[in-house]
């Protein structure tokens, strides 16, 4: 049940992804090219997508606990750190080169251009990479 | 730049697009308690790292038959044009990864479900890498 459940909460969100026009690197490069050619959908993406979470967060939290996990994990850190701002300037960065984040990037790969098929496993390398600096300072600490 | 071709404007489908990634974020947090973040379900779906991998992985698999399903269903292919100078696309692969997990998150995690939260991080978070890709582009289209 998991598994199925999981699977299609992932498709929902690939076929959203799609629909919206996010999963295209040209239209996402658009959003970002204020200067030039301009296309402002994806902020009707990100906006509609946190407004419908807003609610529906707020009527799944009435519940003790999620339907099928023992308990809600939600982040609780308020402090602005360094890592948080260096890791969000270095995505952006990324991202701006290569018109894909990691949603759109998995949902690019049976597609199979040839730029998606670099852009993945790097993305996985550069994931370890932090996971593992994480880890190493973590135990240091 | 081949890919600087123009974007037709779609308030409509980013509307509806956008309202159906919200469900499934509400749908992960009501099946799952969990915050749908791209970045931290590929690094929790790896079942070494953490006991309820399984529907992470599922949900990675969901993502990846997305086109198929939707090529099934309306029996045309997604279209989408990938930037295609490989080196770059190494280099933005690894920014992108690196920069997601040292910063706690992605579009999603801190763009959708940070901002639903009313996260201060996150707020943050999505107004420095929005900032720098606009800087980005800016610098790569017009500058360069």
């Amino acid at each position: 049940m998991r598994i199925l459940l999981g699977f299609l909460s992932g498709l929902l969100f690939g076929i959203g992804l799609i629909v919206a026009g996010m999963s295209n690197p040209a239209k996402v490069l658009n959003f970002l090219d204020l200067f030039g050619t301009f296309d402002p959908s994806l902020a009707f993406v990100m906006g509609c997508a946190a407004i419908t979470a807003f609610i529906g967060y707020r009527l799944v939290w009435r519940r003790k606990r999620p339907l099928l996990l023992a308990d809600f994990q939600i982040p609780t850190r308020q402090d602005i750190d360094g890592e948080l701002v260096a890791g969000a300037a270095l995505f952006g960065v990324g991202w701006g080169i290569g018109g894909f984040c990691p949603g759109p990037a998995w949902t690019a790969l049976p597609l199979a251009a040839p730029g998606t098929m670099v852009f993945l496993p790097a993305m996985l390398i550069g994931m370890a990479l932090a996971t593992i600096l994480k880890a190493r300072k973590a135990a240091l600490a | 730049m081949p890919l600087d071709t123009v974007t037709p404007f779609t308030p409509l489908a980013s509307t509806l697009g956008g309202v159906m990634i919200g469900l499934s974020a509400v749908l992960v947090m009501a099946l799952f308690g969990r915050i749908a973040g791209i970045s931290g379900i590929t690094t929790g779906a790896l079942p070494m790292r953490r006991d309820d991998w399984d529907w992470r992985l599922a949900f990675i698999a969901g993502l990846i038959a997305a086109p198929l399903v939707v090529l099934a269903v309306t029996g045309s292919p997604v279209r989408q044009t990938v930037p295609g100078d490989l080196v770059a696309m190494a280099l933005a692969g690894v920014l992108v990864g690196f920069g997601t997990v040292m910063g706690s998150g992605c579009t999603s995690g801190h763009g959708v479900c940070g901002l639903a939260r009313l996260s201060p991080r996150s707020l943050v978070a999505v107004l420095t890498f929005v900032a720098t890709a606009f800087v980005t582009v800016l610098v790569l289209r017009h500058i360069v």
